[in-house]
């Protein structure tokens, strides 16, 4: 068919029905791309609280002596977790700048092996971006042996940075066992 | 095929319209399918008012009276999702296959085929989500039915979610297809077969709005339909998309959905902005006011939808320049919105006015979805959105805009086009007594919402605090009387479907404008198999 003749009504129709096809596909797989976008902007701007996944490699600058920031650390029990989850620190005051270790603790009552995994979260979200960790049992998953009582330590310093109107924040920790889920994963590896 | 068919096929046969259940069945005709659209909608208008009632009633005292929690969970959720893509989505749709052919002169829709399949697909659709429902009632051992809100939030759809979630995936799924299909119909016949001459900016504002709307859906419906696989694949498949202990996140969740969301409640709209644009004219005997700034806010109202998704969850903890952004533009909409508000008002500033059924509705239709803007505007203020968040004034603002909006437009509609569609004049007694019932009841039922929900009365639960019990009693009676209203329509439209009633003109009401009054009442089986003259 040449260009110069216009199209027959039903010729028109298919070609507008395969755009519009398209688009709807290219909309599903919009969807699906929002997933990495959404992370990608919460790690640029702690959206939601989330904080850094990787440790923080750099040490700070200098210490920021004139002011401090009161850190608050709650814990909270995930599914399939019966034992206890605590902070031995329940507030602290730092100095932005000044490197801090707290100690988390988590018990497995159960007579098997439990791997669990923490997830952070800091309230206001603005904080999130201003805590760096350079140590912490949320990085990996944390294999708790049958009755154990394990020590979790957790290093950081915040950002002397920080904006002078954060006087204070909470971060939380949700512990998860994830023994099915991680035993799942190995199972269909090993299937492959 | 058979040949013979096919044959039959190549002859253009079109004088013997096929009869019985085949012709339902089997149907490319536009206005057949049109008309099963819009049967259908009315069905589960009444499905879903049904479970409307079981909430009233529970709802009318304090305390627990009728239905267990679990189960009013099921119908708050279901009640929410067969009115929103079962009622209002298919009855605009219905409006879509029969007026738009009609109204741009053009034989039928582009794509009959798909047409046909995109209506099949939506009884079995909601055959499986009540088939749960009906389960939840009366089945062995009661297993729950979605109990998790229409918004169905993760977790409590993914990781909380009862085994009928996975039905209700594939309902919406099968919802989802046909809504593209459908969209992509009405986009296809847009662009291709209008009539000569027909420009786009000659378009009835209803096919402008429904133009759109079309593309809205084919926007959004998809990221729904990515939402319920993340859902799916989370609940099966060992994937975390919102799953914290995976490294997933919840709150993603209500991005996706509200992204899909928001455009969402304007497609239930701006049909019916095109609605009442067609109406108000007829009726007020002077052309639609501003036509070309009504195609342009309509357009601006579609495109500002897809940046104010957020402003659904403005408590989930954004940091202060996204809550700004939010709420800054969800109140410029009211910018294109006023335009429209104040170009029907202009269109009957010193119009010879005249009071029929489809007229009343529609000015129902301009004050009562102003009221459900006005309450919207203010959600969208975000400190004071804080208070509303989650009670039931959020519930009267998208009651007003939805019921006394989009069914209230659906139901002028319905009385304008009637005469076309039938042949017959529906019933003027019946028409007066259905509006003034329901514009009474539906006040009495949704505005002491407002006061329950500043008061701090939430949404979704089954019992409420003393306090709230005579506003309830009240709101549970205008329900009542809402629903039973409700019959009376039924029986306009089976009078008007069994021919009975005044015989309507190609014409009848005096001062309306349009191709589709140029054929006869009812209109034939084919029309416009030569393309009108457009002056």
């Amino acid at each position: 068919m040449s260009d110069n003749q216009p199209l027959s009504v039903e010729e028109r129709n298919k070609r507008t029905l395969k755009k519009l096809v398209i688009w709807a596909v290219a909309m599903f797989g919009f969807a699906f791309l929002m997933v990495p976008f959404y992370n990608v902007i919460c790690d640029i701007t702690g959206l939601n609280g989330k904080t850094s996944s990787t440790a923080a490699t750099q040490a700070p600058e200098k210490v920021v002596a004139d002011r401090t920031v009161t850190v608050e650390f709650i814990t909270q029990r995930g599914d399939g977790i019966s034992g206890e989850f605590t902070s031995e620190t329940k507030r602290v005051k730092v100095h932005p700048g000044e490197i801090t270790l707290v100690h988390f603790y988590a018990t497995n009552p159960t007579g098997s092996d439990m791997v669990t995994q923490s997830i952070p979260s800091v309230t206001p979200g603005e904080a999130a971006r201003y805590l760096h960790k350079t140590q912490c049992f949320c990085f990996d998953q944390q294999t708790l042996a049958a009755g154990e009582r394990k020590d979790m330590p957790m290093i950081f310093y915040l950002d002397p940075e920080i904006p002078r109107h954060i006087n204070q924040f909470t971060l939380s920790y949700t512990i998860f066992d994830v023994t099915e889920r991680v035993a799942g994963k190995n199972n269909s590896v090993a299937v492959n | 095929m058979s040949t013979a068919a096919a044959t039959h096929d190549d002859h253009h046969d079109h004088h013997h319209a096929p009869t019985g259940l085949k012709r339902w069945l089997f149907s490319t005709n536009h206005k057949d399918i049109g008309t099963l659209y819009l049967w259908f909608s009315f069905a589960m208008f009444l499905v879903g008012g049904f479970m409307a009632m079981v909430i009233r009633a529970e709802l009318l005292e304090p305390g627990m009276q009728f239905v267990d929690p679990e189960f009013f969970n099921q119908m708050t959720t279901v009640h929410g999702l067969v009115m929103v893509f079962g009622a209002v989505m298919p009855a605009t749709v219905g409006l879509a296959n029969w007026m738009i052919p009609l109204m741009i002169g053009a034989p039928d829709m582009a794509l009959p085929r798909m047409n046909n399949w995109s209506f099949w697909i939506l009884p079995f659709a909601f055959g499986i989500l009540i088939f749960a429902v009906l389960m939840s009632a009366f089945g062995a051992g009661n297993p729950s039915a979605p109990n998790f809100g229409w918004t169905f939030y993760a977790p409590l759809s993914t990781k909380y979610g009862p085994a009928s979630t996975d039905l209700f995936i594939l309902s919406v799924h099968m919802m989802g297809i046909s809504s593209i299909m459908g969209a992509i119909n009405v986009v296809v016949t847009v662009f291709n077969m209008r009539a000569p001459g027909m420009t786009l900016m000659k378009m009835p504002l209803f096919v402008w709005t429904w133009l759109i709307t079309a593309f809205l859906l084919i926007a959004v419906i998809p990221v729904l339909a990515g939402a319920v696989t993340m859902m799916l694949t989370d609940r099966h498949f060992g994937t975390s998309f919102f799953d914290a202990a995976g490294g997933g996140d919840p709150v993603l969740f209500q991005h996706v959905f509200w992204f899909f969301g928001h455009p969402e409640v304007y497609i239930m709209i701006l049909p019916s902005f095109g609605i009442v644009s067609a109406i108000i004219p007829a009726f007020a005997r002077k052309p639609l006011f501003g036509y070309a700034s009504m195609v342009y806010a309509t357009a601006s109202i579609a495109l500002l939808s897809f940046v104010v998704w957020a402003h659904h969850m403005f408590t989930v903890g954004m940091p202060l320049a996204g809550t700004l952004f939010f709420m800054y533009m969800t109140m410029l909409i009211s910018v294109p919105t006023g335009v429209k508000v104040f170009n029907w008002v202009a269109t009957m500033w010193r119009g010879s006015l005249t009071f029929e059924l489809p007229m009343k509705w529609a000015i129902a239709f301009v004050i009562l979805f102003t009221c459900g803007g006005l309450s919207g505007l203010m959600l969208a203020i975000t400190p004071v959105d804080f208070q509303y968040h989650d009670t039931y004034f959020v519930v009267a603002h998208f009651h007003y805009v939805l019921v006394t909006g989009a069914i209230f437009s659906i139901f002028a509609a319905a009385y304008y086009w009637l005469p076309k569609w039938s042949g017959v004049m529906p019933s003027k007694l019946l028409g007066e007594l259905h509006f003034w019932n329901s514009l009474i009841s539906a006040n009495l039922l949704f505005f002491p919402m407002h006061f329950v929900g500043l008061a701090g009365m939430p949404r979704r639960y089954a019992d409420y605090a003393l306090q709230f019990a005579d506003y309830n009693f009240w709101i549970s009676i205008g329900g009542f009387w809402f629903g039973l209203s409700q019959v009376i329509f039924l029986i306009v439209a089976i009078r008007c479907a069994m021919k009975k009633g005044e015989p309507a003109p190609a014409k009848p009401w005096e001062g309306a404008e349009g191709l589709e009054w140029e054929v006869p009442s009812p209109a034939p089986f084919h029309t416009f198999d030569t393309p009108p003259v457009i002056k």
